[in-house]
């Protein structure tokens, strides 16, 4: 009643019966590093780093002093930092003071983007904590921001001395990315 | 305006329905609209938890939406939209994954899996049929006997009785 | 007081559970009856266990217990009833209780109605049923604890989603899970098998009914949950090809490839490692849809919990079931005998065809829905894959098998007469391109839909000819015809419904899919629009006081060559606890077509954005697929599934009666 199987049959047959559990542990794997902490799932890491600055002019916020912001800006030999914000956004609210410090520093040039946003609301939202920001454009329509790949508030970028796009944040910063993040990455790129 | 309205209505033949669409968005055009709606079901919207824009209430999936419209009307081509969003956002906006190296095995997987199942199959059973001592020991004379008088019992369900194999 | 009871009810289920999963099975090696013995009053108070259990926090849910913080997080004083009780597993939490609940349900249903198995394999099957009770008794104990209390409690709660709070949720989850549980009873009647290491057509057979339930709860719960997302506005519709939908549809597919090879192994003795193997597999879809919408893995209109320290939890769990399962089966499964071989062209061979594309396909669906986190994985670059990967991907997989099932029943054991076949098959033929002619004159066009509709007339007057070939329709007196439909076996019957039930659904997925037609204005009250046929007028709108929200209701009124055919009242509602504003669209059925409107926000000027929607056929998606149910029931209540097997299926859990077929 037994089969007359080579011992080569008898080996393949064993490997095709061990396959499925290979094949679960491989996928196991894949699971294991899916379930990382510090994995975001919903981050979508930028397309534009190493890329150059996207060309842009903003007007200043209705009824505030300044310049304005555009790309011209962001290519003057200097490391620049772009903080794309707006009243209705909570996180912002929170991240404020970390740019309030931030700016304190002379050599840092911070630059804001008030991304959709009622220039009453902004203009009172920041006479009310503060304007850490060396020059704001006003992105009424949001187009600039698309151009920047922006989906979320808050943004922040930093862009080196050539005008390029280095490092993307999505989310408020704290002090955690700050040390760890920015401020590393701001002295390297000074150097 | 209402035949307007109407021609528009009975133009769109569209394929899933568009739940954020507001009537300040549509394109004068018919085809370029049916064009727009067409890709904005491709599109992803990023804020949202696996929608696309033309499903979406976001004011990012409405932005996008516009934008669409404006390439669109700009002459643009259907690609070249794509192109554009891909460029700011990644391949991740489009539901359509883009045939690249690292997606190969994305797109010819399922006829991978079938090719690989089928030939599996036909080389199993050709081996088989090459071994014919691998199917079950014919029936002696005793067994015969007692299968030819499990056969007269057919078509009543009274009684199982399964043969005992492995 | 109560909760706590339901707490340690649960804890002593575990107890009960680690019992029921050692002494039957040590006795089953040992041949001890009377350890083998401990499984039936061991699964029966492990039910009446989590009965209590899941009473108790039903009745927090009920008097609004607020110490109780599942409660807070997902009800309040003034949802309706039914969806206090609903909520109970509207979230992760008391969805787990329902969870282990069904899989009890099961166990004891094998305990009470399973006297005809041999003793040895009814103390395995029960052990391992056990074994997985453990898994998620732990998990829900440890990780999800539902009982949990809060003080101070607060004065109300944060109340339920308002996009659940909805009478398809009320059913949707317990078919579901009925149906992922149900095919735990495959699993274990696999592992046992393996164990006692013999498969024969006898065991094929006890598994039949089994599987046969869970394949139709299973069937029931998607068709619930895609009914829902699509009369809910904000899950794309009634299919989108979702992570959490393609969870629940890929054991579906496996479990229906399963159902057609435990016939190859009950009638010929064959194809047992794999219908083993496939029984492992399904329930293994089981558990990773489990662990994808629990775990936080991917995103997703519906994910529940993401949390990853519970999804490292359940990830262990199917390390250890799905791992341990498959290490068994690498390593009995070579001793299980080859079985009897068939010319290709055969009803085995069919069904080692069907067998085939339903398990490509569902490995497509796997690929597209895990490839991103592969990709993620290998190189950091983020993907997406949507409907378009699946339309050019699963479709021309289904499309060969579509084709092959009207012939299918046809061909005979071990060799069969193609020619012959395809002769009777002449009719099926004639309709299919009937439908194709008259979809090209109705419609025109695209290709892909003409020759869809011809493929599902094809299955359809090929599944009818197959039956009425049987019953010697036309050709046989009436009366003979008629007897023969009564002494008919009714596995033969369901097959036809259920086949018959996926030609009508397929019918109706293509028109639905494919010629659609909408318009969206602005409108204001007293304006009408035309859209294919049909004249919309708005009539009014007014604003209206729920018992938890408020809402602007509209009236519209729908006619038709100036006749009057119905009367819809869309809404747009605000859940003021959430904050979350919902649209309840209004729907009319013809029959032939849902008439399906929607009322948006107002503009300044009196006017309001409405979408109006023409779905054709979108009707016949749901009665093909009530269809293929009652097809499964109708199977199920087939005699010979009786001897060995119960004649009743498992305790319904509460609100799934209502859904019985």
């Amino acid at each position: 009643m037994a089969e007359t199987m080579t011992s080569g049959m008898i080996l393949r047959r064993r490997l095709v019966f061990l396959a499925p559990v290979a094949l679960f542990g491989v996928l196991a794997g894949y699971f294991v590093w899916g379930l990382n902490p510090d994995r975001n799932p919903r981050d979508l890491p930028s397309v534009m780093i190493d890329q150059p600055v996207p060309e842009f002019a903003l007007p200043p916020i209705e009824g505030m002093e300044g310049p304005g912001l555009s790309d011209a800006d962001l290519r003057t030999g200097e490391v620049t930092l772009v903080n794309f914000f707006a009243s209705w956004c909570v996180p912002c609210r929170l991240e404020h003071r970390y740019l309030l410090e931030l700016a304190k520093d002379d050599k840092v040039h911070l630059y804001g983007v008030n991304y959709k946003n009622e220039p009453a609301e902004a203009r009172a939202w920041l006479a009310e904590l503060g304007n850490p920001y060396g020059r704001i454009g006003a992105d009424a329509t949001g187009r600039v921001g698309i151009d920047w790949g922006v989906y979320g508030l808050p943004e922040t970028f930093i862009i080196d001395r050539t005008g390029r796009i280095r490092y993307r944040r999505v989310g408020q910063i704290d002090q955690v990315t700050l040390d760890r993040e920015i401020l590393p990455l701001l002295r390297e790129l000074s150097k | 305006m209402r035949t307007w309205l109407l021609a528009l209505a009975l133009s769109l033949a569209i394929t899933a329905p568009g739940w954020a669409v507001l009537p300040d968005e549509i394109l004068d055009d018919p085809v370029l609209e049916a064009r727009a709606r067409a890709l904005s079901q491709d599109i992803r919207c990023l804020v949202c938890q696996n929608e696309n824009i033309d499903s979406s209430n976001a004011d990012l999936a409405r932005d996008l939406r516009i934008l669409v419209r404006e390439r669109l009307v700009a002459g643009d081509s259907d690609a070249d939209v794509k192109a554009f969003l891909v460029v700011r956002y990644g391949d991740f906006v489009l539901f359509n994954p883009p045939m690249k190296l690292e997606t190969l095995v994305l797109w010819f997987g399922p006829a991978l899996i079938v090719l690989l199942g089928g030939g599996g199959v036909i080389a199993y059973y050709a081996r088989r049929r090459r071994n014919p001592a691998a199917g079950p020991a014919p029936l002696n004379a005793d067994e015969r006997q007692r299968l030819e008088r499990l056969l007269a019992d057919t078509d009543t369900d009274a009684k199982v009785a399964e043969p005992r194999s492995r | 007081m109560i909760p706590e009871i339901g707490h340690f009810a649960l804890i002593l289920a575990l107890v009960v559970a680690l019992v029921q999963g050692s002494v039957p099975i040590i006795g089953a090696a040992r041949g001890n009856a009377q350890w083998m013995a401990v499984a039936r009053p061991a699964a029966l108070l492990q039910l009446a266990l989590i009965a209590i259990a899941f009473l108790a926090l039903m009745w927090a849910y009920v008097v609004s217990d607020f110490t109780v913080l599942n409660v807070v997080q997902n009800s309040h004083t003034d949802k309706p009833l039914l969806y206090k009780i609903s909520g109970v597993w509207g979230n992760h939490e008391g969805s787990m209780v329902l969870w282990v609940l069904i899989l009890a349900a099961f166990g004891a249903a094998v305990a009470v109605f399973g006297g005809n198995l041999p003793p040895s394999l009814r103390a395995r099957v029960l052990s391992v049923q056990a074994w997985i009770a453990i898994g998620f008794l732990a998990f829900s104990l440890l990780t999800s604890n539902p009982f949990a209390r809060v003080f101070p409690a607060p004065p109300n709660g944060n109340d339920l989603n308002p996009l659940l709070q909805d009478p398809g949720l009320a059913f949707h989850p317990p078919m579901l899970y009925a149906g992922y549980v149900g095919f735990s009873m495959a699993f274990s009647f696999a592992i046992a098998a393996l164990i006692e290491g013999r498969v024969d057509p006898a065991w094929a057979r006890w598994v039949r009914p089994w599987t046969l339930a869970a394949w139709c709860f299973l069937t029931a719960g998607i068709a619930l949950g895609s009914w829902w997302a699509y009369y809910e506005l904000g899950w794309g519709g009634w299919w989108f090809w979702d992570p959490v939908e393609n969870a629940s549809f890929m054991p579906w597919l496996m479990g229906t490839a399963l159902l057609h090879s435990a016939i190859v192994v009950e009638k010929r003795d064959a194809l047992k490692a794999w219908t083993v193997l496939l029984a492992i597999l399904t329930f293994s879809l089981s558990l990773i849809g489990t662990f994808i919408v629990r775990s936080g893995l991917l995103t997703s209109v519906h994910a529940f919990a993401t949390d990853p320290e519970r999804g490292l939890f359940i990830l262990l769990l199917l390390c250890v079931a799905i791992g341990g399962s498959l290490i068994l089966f690498a390593l009995r499964g070579p001793a299980l005998q080859a079985g009897g071989l068939f010319a290709p062209v055969s009803r085995e061979g069919a069904l080692v065809l069907n067998n085939l594309l339903l398990v490509a396909a569902c490995g497509t669906v796997f690929l597209g829905t895990l490839y991103p986190l592969f990709l993620e994985a290998a190189t950091g670059d983020k993907i997406s894959v949507g409907p378009p990967f699946y339309n050019k991907t699963f479709v021309p997989i289904m499309v060969p098998l579509i084709a092959a099932m009207a012939a299918g029943p046809f061909l005979a054991w071990k060799r069969a007469d193609l020619a012959g076949v395809l002769g009777r098959l002449k009719l099926a033929f004639a309709a299919a391109a009937a439908a194709a002619l008259g979809a090209v004159a109705l419609e025109g066009g695209p290709v892909l839909a003409v020759l869809a509709m011809g493929l599902a007339a094809w299955l359809l007057v090929g599944t009818l000819a197959e039956w009425a070939d049987r019953i010697k329709l036309f050709r046989a007196p009436p009366g003979e015809s008629l007897r023969r439909i009564r002494t008919l076996p009714h596995s033969a019957h369901g097959m036809t419904l259920a086949h018959a039930g996926l030609a009508i659904a397929m019918a109706g997925m293509t028109a639905a899919a494919s010629w659609k037609a909408e318009s969206v204005q602005t409108m204001r009250p007293g304006e009408s629009v035309d859209l294919a046929g049909y004249t919309y007028r708005l009539d009014r709108v007014d604003a209206v006081q729920g018992p938890n929200y408020t809402s602007d209701m509209a009236l519209v009124t729908i006619s038709r060559g100036g006749r009057q055919v119905a009367q819809v009242t869309p809404e747009k509602r605000l859940y003021p606890v959430q904050q979350m504003p919902t649209t309840e669209a209004g729907i009319h059925t013809t029959g032939m077509a849902d008439l399906y409107v929607v009322i948006g926000d107002p503009d300044d000027a009196g006017g309001w954005t409405v979408r109006l929607f023409h779905e054709p056929m979108v009707p016949w998606i749901w009665a093909g697929v009530v269809l293929m149910v009652i097809g499964g029931g109708v199977s199920l209540s087939d005699r010979r599934l009786r001897i060995g097997a119960p004649s009743r299926r498992a305790k319904a859990p509460a609100g799934a009666a209502a859904a019985r077929a």
